[in-house]
């Protein structure tokens, strides 16, 4: 099976980050393909390399990074709700005239064309949100 | 076509439950997780309407979570299955689509 | 843009401005025009409010994007649907929202407008027949 991802929630506030990677990673252990993780309303800040969360608790951040990275996940901020919410790349740094990005680098910013081209190509839909 | 959907908040915090099963059609899935798994045990308000669901839909609450909240498994509602991360993937795999009661 | 065609169905159940959803959900409806996808709107619960007439959000210092749904006939939105009793509990009637006008440029084809109420076996049947749910 063809899955898409959508998390509209940022690290820890909710669960739905959480939930939403233990999906993945056990439908890709299963087998099946994950066309896209696409990380929309605060599920953008998913995608900040700059936390620093207590060395008890999980780096949901890095989790992330490290499911993309073993399985070569494509993990989507959106840019309109990444713009909103300062979530930035060397692109729209430069474009908006940003003195810093923050982006970890297994992620990238992109349009929410491509959570709609998620939806059209993969099987299902799975949403993770409050 | 069977859809499954997911209500993962408290149904004594949100109607996302109430809402769900009003709409889901006889046959449907539903899967009790994060908050959500509050409505599947025993003794609570939403006991009866979570009986009379199940006469007509399939109710699925996810185990890790039940735990930790502190739910064992034998306070789920009988005829409520628990299930894992992957009975949880199989959910999604198994019925047409996924519905998403936030 | 694609071949392949999917019945969108975008699910709204919050109230608009007390939190981004509504907002956040059309802007997806409207990058989602370009895909040539079958799409309707369904507004349940506190999503009904989302389409209330004469929104006025000066005094809250927030854009005002109700204005948005009135052009959702431009999106290749094809259908608004309304869910009757998320209407009548919350004491409101068709006459209480937006109208939605709608025109196919190629047949001329018009429609003055597509925000349909339903009642709850049609919503049921809605969500059935669509390929996609989105929900925010």
């Amino acid at each position: 099976m063809k899955f898409a991802i959508q998390v509209n929630e940022g690290p820890y506030q909710h669960q739905a980050s959480d939930s939403a990677y233990f999906f993945a990673k056990t439908a890709l252990e299963k087998g099946h393909e994950i066309f896209r993780v696409f990380f929309y309303h605060d599920g953008v800040n998913n995608g900040t390399r700059l936390t620093t969360p207590p060395q008890d608790d999980r780096n949901i951040v890095n989790r992330w990074a490290e499911l993309a990275e073993k399985h070569d996940l494509d993990l989507v901020v959106c840019v309109a709700a990444a713009q909103r919410r300062g979530i930035v790349d060397e692109g729209e740094a430069q474009r908006n005239g940003k003195d810093a990005t923050n982006i970890h680098p297994k992620f990238r910013i992109s349009g929410l064309g491509q959570l709609i081209e998620a939806a059209i190509q993969s099987e299902r839909l799975v949403v993770f949100g409050d | 076509m069977s859809i499954l959907h997911t209500v993962n908040k408290s149904t004594f915090e949100r109607n996302s439950l109430e809402s769900c099963l009003k709409f889901a059609r006889d046959g449907a899935s539903v899967l009790l997780f994060e908050d959500g798994v509050y409505a599947a045990v025993t003794g609570t308000s939403a006991e009866d309407s979570v009986k009379a669901a199940l006469d007509r839909l399939s109710i699925y609450v996810l185990g890790p979570d039940l735990k930790a909240r502190g739910l064992s498994e034998d306070r789920v509602v009988e005829g409520i299955r628990v299930v894992d991360y992957a009975g949880f993937v199989d959910l999604a795999a198994e019925n047409d689509k996924v519905q998403a009661w936030l | 843009m694609s071949e392949v065609v999917k019945k969108f169905l975008y699910l709204n159940r919050k109230a608009p401005y007390g939190t981004i959803y509504a907002w956040e959900s059309l802007e997806v409806v409207l990058i989602g025009a370009a895909f040539d996808q079958e799409v309707s709107l369904m507004f349940v619960d506190d999503g009904v409010y989302q389409l209330l007439k004469g929104q006025d959000t000066a005094g809250i210092g927030m854009k005002n994007f109700s204005p948005t749904y009135r052009t959702l006939g431009d999106y290749e939105v094809r259908s608004v649907f309304v869910d009757q009793d998320s209407l009548a509990a919350r004491g409101l009637t068709q006459d209480d929202l937006v109208q939605i006008a709608w025109e196919d440029w190629e047949t001329g084809e018009e429609k003055e407008n597509i925000v349909e109420v339903v009642d709850s076996a049609r919503v049921s049947e809605l969500m059935e027949e669509s390929d996609v749910i989105f929900s925010f």
